[in-house]
């Protein structure tokens, strides 16, 4: 099988200051990768990399694409790697602020992703936005309501829909749940869990919360400094972790 | 189907003066389908410990641990997640799920993990359920409210919905009442006569010696310098 996502050796320096440095991974289709570690241990850096919302200084990530098959991101066009951003790839902030369009309606946020692809029938793109907004559990009498008007779970909710609603093979996340209610919180993993099974996603999950990673990622990367210090499945780094700072990590999650 | 040799395992705590604790050394067997291996042993003998090899939820530091055709000790996440998919399945003591997923989403999910139909699932799932005497009022909650008893069986449904052709039991009959313990009962005998290969640890001797066929001691495991 070939790895929807190829990085390698991916180094960024902020002047003197390490970002992140050497990180090399693959990911397969249907797999969700969590990135955890302390502030400042680069992986939003990385993230951000990977997205080419940053430019890197070396390295490689290569992305299998549906027409070319397996390409090099970082040597795309502008306009070719927004269009990936577009369609097979999605982005979801940990503000919904950024990446919603705060005084558009909900429907017109997920239906501009669908323009913006080509889509151009208006009955065929409401239908579709209504369609997703009941995925993600948003009433449909809400579709014309202005995300500002949102609860912030709702319009964590609806960022996700207007991001999944071009069928994207490749999910970016960076604290998807950061910021949210527990019990809000809760319903939003169950919501992407179904969804990576159900579209068959592959995902790519920042966060600092390791149970939430645990719910969610099937494999998991430690950072700390920039540098990847530790590999493997979710469960078994989080229940025995190798690295003297994963071990300090795991132990110092409070019980509840 | 499982075949462990020289298993060794040791921890190593960096945060506690890098102290390094061996626990098992040279451990060794096997299981053919349709066998029922229990693991016996004094508490911290190192039962568990092995389970979690198995399960890939623990690396060990030498040996081969092979399911199927699959080394456990060298294969990559993805391997182990497909093998964990189609081939593994392990019912711990406790049940780990997403809050607010209901009962019967949560013993159907390994059926749609491995391309079973929505409605085949939930029919199996309900099937098993009934069997395990889960109140139907109960499938559409989630069991993180439900009595340690009532997780207990919801787990194992979970863990026999699919027909896995190896299973790791971890006390599957604690803190069940007889009825119950008895459906459980049959349910390892019906999946070793489907040809299903099982590693157990069962504290209830009456159980062990029902279903298992051959007993590992795995304090012979234990580093004796220790």
């Amino acid at each position: 099988m070939t790895p929807l996502l190829n990085v390698r050796d991916l180094t960024k320096a902020y002047g003197g200051r390490i970002g992140c440095a050497d990180v090399s991974f693959s990911l397969y289709p249907g797999e969700v990768l969590g990135i955890v570690g302390e502030s400042g241990s680069g992986k939003s850096t990385l993230l951000n990399c990977l997205a080419g919302h940053l430019p890197p200084d070396t390295g490689e990530v290569i992305f299998d694409t549906r027409a070319d098959g397996p390409r090099d991101v970082l040597q795309m066009s502008e306009p070719e790697r927004r269009m990936l951003g577009r369609t097979d790839w999605a982005f979801v902030h940990q503000n919904p602020r950024d990446g919603l369009r705060m005084r558009v309606s909900a429907g017109g946020n997920v239906g501009e992703r669908l323009m913006a692809v080509g889509a151009r029938h208006y009955g065929e793109i409401r239908e579709q936005a209504l369609d997703w907004l009941d995925r993600v559990e948003i009433a449909g009498e809400r579709v014309d309501d202005r995300p500002a008007a949102f609860s912030g779970g709702m319009q964590q909710r609806l960022q996700i829909a207007r991001n999944l609603v071009t069928g994207p093979r490749l999910i970016f996340m960076d604290e998807p749940t950061g910021g949210l209610d527990v019990s809000v919180q809760a319903r939003l993993l169950d919501l992407l869990r179904g969804l990576v099974r159900q579209m068959g996603l592959s995902a790519i999950v920042v966060t600092h919360d390791l149970a939430v990673v645990r719910l969610l990622a099937d494999r998991l990367m430690v950072m700390k400094d920039g540098h990847v210090i530790e590999t493997g499945l979710t469960d078994q780094v989080l229940d025995d972790p190798q690295a003297p700072y994963t071990q300090l990590l795991v132990s110092s999650v409070l019980q509840v | 189907m499982i075949t462990v040799e020289k298993l060794t395992k040791t921890f190593t705590l960096h945060n506690q003066e890098a102290a390094v604790i061996p626990v098992i050394e040279g451990a060794g067997f096997s299981v053919a389908p349709g066998e029922c291996v229990a693991l016996t042993g004094e508490s911290g003998a190192g039962k568990s410990t092995v389970m979690r090899i198995l399960y890939g939820n623990y690396l060990a530091q030498g040996g081969v641990v092979r399911i199927g055709d699959v080394d456990i000790t060298q294969a990559e996440p993805r391997e182990i997640l497909r093998l964990r998919r189609e081939t593994l399945g392990y019912v711990s003591q406790f049940l780990r799920v997403v809050p607010r997923v209901p009962t019967l989403d949560v013993v159907s999910e390994p059926l749609l993990n491995v391309g079973w139909s929505e409605a085949d699932a939930k029919a199996r799932a309900s099937d098993l359920l009934e069997r395990l005497r889960i109140p139907e009022r109960l499938w559409s909650l989630s069991p993180t409210t439900f009595s340690g008893g009532e997780q207990q069986r919801v787990n194992i449904a979970r863990g026999f919905a699919h027909r896995y052709p190896a299973l790791l039991l971890d006390e599957p009959t604690a803190s069940l009442d007889a009825t119950n313990r008895e459906t459980v009962l049959s349910l390892i005998e019906e999946a070793k006569a489907g040809g299903t290969a099982i590693v157990g640890i069962f504290h209830d001797l009456d159980a062990r010696s029902r279903v298992a066929d051959r007993e590992v001691d795995v304090s012979a495991f234990t580093p004796k310098a220790a």
